[in-house]
């Protein structure tokens, strides 16, 4: 087995077992961190694979929070059905951005420009619609949460745990075998230089709808287990343009376009920046918004210093191979 | 009301046209221009606060402060970051942008922070409309500002050197332009100018620091809309903005008069991405 | 039959004529060569043909098939390879998953395509580098690439813009060779834009000369050179032969 092997396997080991050594809060960080590293894996297909850079990532989560969450209030179906709503719902929207702005050859800053515009716009939508709880928010009925209630995706923080820890393993084992395949390649190539791949006969538009529509399908998944844990939606939380950086922040650090980047980036983070809240709680500063400097002043010093991510620079040290 | 939206949008225009010339020229997109617009307003407050200084005439000592702490962020931060890919640079001024947001949380706290002046309640009355004469004071702040800065590039050598390097990077360095150093000037000056209107705007509207993302994505609309690298076209563009939001709020619900900007830049990016005024990229 | 019929094609941006109605064929299994001074409009002819762009006015036919306005992505299933005159590599990408992107297009699995590059590799010498980063090779290296990339789609014509600038003459000797040998082999069609003339004159059997867009001779390379306007537009009016 190769080191990159063995290194997977004990890390799998250890998030595994970590319930049995964490006590409550540990196990909501240890959640926490799980679904930035998949959202962040999710956003990345569209990055790191395809090269588009989306800052509105947050538009799917809220949609797919809302699709689920909405059919679970309104009709009481439970979320394993509205969680394919969700995913079509994201899936159509995601298609029709990417249709609209690759049609209309827009890239680059544009391109991020029209993510965010598109979020901001369904943020105030939100705001307006009363079937969803307006500015006031959706609330969700939580019944128990003492037993595993896997078909109503109710039941203790340790079934979210591991429910989270199978999406993120599922995330990376998706993107690990997609790199290898004919898609890996034509989004890679797309990434790297759009002319020359389309001289070499790749429809890049289509590839790159495809890209998108992936990115999209998987982030409705986060959305739909985003509303089933946390139970309240806000439009101006959810649909935030601080909720879609915070998406990206674990990719950019972590590593763009690898594997492990996503979860790396999103593990420093997390805690990182609990650390730092805990720190100054503990020295009586409850300081609202020190938290968000943090972050800030994180993803200065990596931008300028460590531009390919800390990914990269661990795998050099640890003789990983750098994917 | 449309009056009121045409005069405030004078001044968004004026921040847009900070925007504009500094992506017209270090072609980096500025992701913390609202941001640097929320704590010139601050800085605003602060003044009046201490030393009862009326925003108009704190203006001359912001606008100098942002422009030296642009030239420093440009020369110091940006520089190097030229040539590095489009979502690197993006991701440095996300940064700054959330450092400068947050770090006015931790200092002034949440709550809403305004200027009390005698003027914000006259109004100037023409035939049947009553104009307040805090906006039009503003406005005609935004306009001078502009005509300056427009001046500036036309006129003096400095001026010229900059467009010289927007125009071509490569040649300006070659012919011996110290492309870094007019960068630098450019941002400075593109900061003072969000200085200026930071101050003017103070008079219309309480400052809290969420306004900074805010404002940033309006800049952007409105340099879109009304063409990057267009002077005018960021005048025209932010006194577009300026009258839909008024009517927009008055039409749907004035919460949602954001929506109709944002609708805007999608439908302009889409269909003209070089805006009203602008040149094809 | 020619396999590329080029038929009063012209091309103008934003009133500038970079192509003026240009018409040439390239007759199956034929080296042709495109000449002419810098702006003389070979590189845009070039994108017409591939794709990049429509052209204002005129024809193009691949096999007896239009392939005018057609995308880039199509004209390569049509079966034309081209190299870029700036050389584009997946700078990212391992060599040989560069040329492995090429070879995805006609082959049905990656395992195929991957040894489908390994044996072009091998035919360009660059087979013992191909898990370097693209990024570390050095210029003719990357021109290699280039075009070991455009084999790998199994085209039946092949478009060079200007391989050979930048090469030392072994180099340039060597990437002639290659070409020969693969025009032999596999009866390869190719139009290549040059510079230099000794690849030019060695691979050649016809050229065209273009001057400002314009199609000024066609002929064998000894037809070529002796041309007055060929002659004319090189060297300037004064020139004595």
């Amino acid at each position: 087995m190769s080191r990159s092997h063995a290194a997977l396997a004990v890390l799998l080991a250890a998030l595994a077992a970590l319930p049995a050594f964490a006590g409550p809060y540990a196990l909501s960080v240890a959640t926490l961190i799980l679904y930035f590293a998949y959202t962040g894996q999710a956003w990345n297909v569209m990055m790191g694979f395809a090269g588009q850079l989306s800052l509105g990532h947050s538009l799917y989560v809220g949609v797919g929070a809302y699709a689920a969450g909405a059919i679970f209030f309104h009709y009481g179906i439970g979320p394993w059905a509205g969680l394919w709503v969700a995913i079509l719902l994201c899936v159509a929207l995601g298609v029709a951005i990417g249709f609209l702005a690759f049609r209309f050859g827009i890239s680059g800053v544009y391109f991020a420009l029209l993510t965010i515009a598109f979020a901001e716009f369904t943020r105030i939508g939100f705001d307006h619609l009363d079937w969803v709880g307006g500015p006031g928010g959706m609330f969700l009925r939580v019944a128990q949460r003492d037993t595993w209630d896997i078909a109503n995706f109710r039941g203790p923080p340790l079934m979210y745990y591991y429910a989270m820890l199978a999406l993120a393993c599922f995330a990376f084992v998706l993107c690990y075998f997609l790199l290898k395949t004919k898609a890996g390649y034509y989004w890679q190539a797309i990434r790297e230089n759009e002319e020359a791949a389309q001289a070499l006969g790749i429809n890049t538009f289509r590839w790159k709808v495809y890209a998108v529509a992936l990115s999209s399908a998987m982030t409705a998944v986060a959305g739909v287990f985003f509303a089933f844990y946390y139970n309240n939606l806000f439009p101006e939380q959810i649909f935030n343009i601080s909720r879609s950086i915070e998406i990206i922040l674990g990719p950019i650090i972590g590593g763009l376009g690898t594997l492990f980047g996503p979860i790396l980036g999103a593990a420093v983070l997390t805690l990182l920046s609990d650390g730092i809240t805990e720190l100054l709680a503990a020295l009586g500063w409850e300081i609202p918004g020190v938290k968000q400097v943090f972050y800030g002043v994180v993803l200065l010093v990596v931008v300028m210093f460590l531009p390919h991510g800390i990914w990269p620079a661990v795998a050099k040290r640890l003789h990983l191979r750098r994917s | 009301m449309v009056i009121a939206g045409v005069l405030t949008g004078l001044v968004y225009g004026l921040m847009a046209l900070g925007l504009s010339v500094i992506f017209g020229v270090v072609r980096v997109v500025n992701f913390a221009h609202g941001e640097m617009m929320t704590v010139a307003m601050y800085a605003a407050t602060a003044l009046f606060a201490t030393f009862k200084l009326d925003p108009f005439l704190a203006v001359l000592p912001v606008a100098a402060v942002f422009f030296l702490l642009g030239y420093a962020l440009q020369a110091g931060i940006i520089n190097p970051f030229i040539t590095r890919p489009e979502h690197s640079q993006f991701m440095l001024l996300v940064a700054v942008a959330i450092i400068l947001v947050n770090a006015l949380l931790i200092v002034f706290g949440p709550d809403a922070r305004n200027v009390q002046v005698d003027y914000q309640l006259e109004s100037y009355e023409i035939g049947r409309l009553l104009i307040d004469k805090a906006r039009v004071f503003a406005a005609g702040l935004a306009i001078v500002a502009a005509l300056l800065l427009f001046s500036f590039f036309r006129f003096t050598l400095t001026g010229k050197a900059i467009r010289a390097c927007a125009d071509n990077y490569l040649g300006a360095r070659v012919v011996g332009l110290n492309v870094k150093h007019l960068y630098a000037l450019t941002f400075g000056l593109g900061s003072a100018c969000v200085a200026v209107a930071g101050c003017a705007l103070v008079l219309l509207v309480d400052v809290t620091p969420g306004l900074g993302p805010y404002y940033t994505l309006l800049a952007f609309v409105i340099v879109i809309v009304g063409g990057l690298g267009s002077m005018g076209g960021a005048l025209l563009g932010g006194v577009l903005i300026g009258v839909s939001e008024a009517v927009a709020g008055l039409l749907i619900a004035p919460s949602a008069k954001s929506m109709f900007s944002f609708g805007l830049l999608i439908l302009v990016l889409l269909l003209r991405p070089q805006g009203l005024l602008g040149k094809r990229a | 039959m020619s396999l590329l019929r080029v038929s009063n094609v012209s091309k103008s941006f934003r009133g500038l004529r970079a192509v003026r109605d240009a018409s040439f064929t390239v007759p199956a299994g034929d080296i042709n060569g495109l000449i002419g001074p810098n702006g003389a409009g070979k590189t845009t002819i070039f994108n017409v043909i591939a794709g990049v762009y429509a052209p204002d006015s005129g024809e193009i036919y691949f096999n007896g098939n239009p392939i005018h306005g057609l995308r880039p992505d199509q004209v390569c299933a049509a079966g034309i390879g081209r190299t870029f005159q700036i050389v584009k590599p997946f700078a990212g990408l391992s060599v040989l998953d560069n040329v492995v992107v090429g070879a995805l297009h006609r082959s049905s699995g990656v395992a195929e395509a991957r040894s489908l590059s390994r044996s072009i590799l091998k035919k360009l010498n660059l087979d013992a580098k191909r898990d370097l980063p693209a990024s570390a090779l050095t210029l003719p290296d990357r021109k290699r690439l280039e075009v070991a990339r455009a084999l790998a789609t199994r085209p039946c014509l092949l478009l060079l813009d200007e391989v050979m600038a930048g090469l030392r003459p072994t180099e340039c000797d060597e990437m002639v060779e290659v070409f020969r040998s693969l025009n032999r082999s596999e009866g390869l069609t190719i139009l290549l834009i040059e510079h230099v003339m000794r690849a030019v004159m060695a691979l050649a059997k016809h050229i065209g000369v273009l001057h400002h867009g314009e199609v000024i001779a066609r002929g064998t390379p000894a037809e070529v050179v002796r041309n007055p306007a060929v002659l004319e537009c090189y060297l300037g009016e004064e020139t004595q032969v």
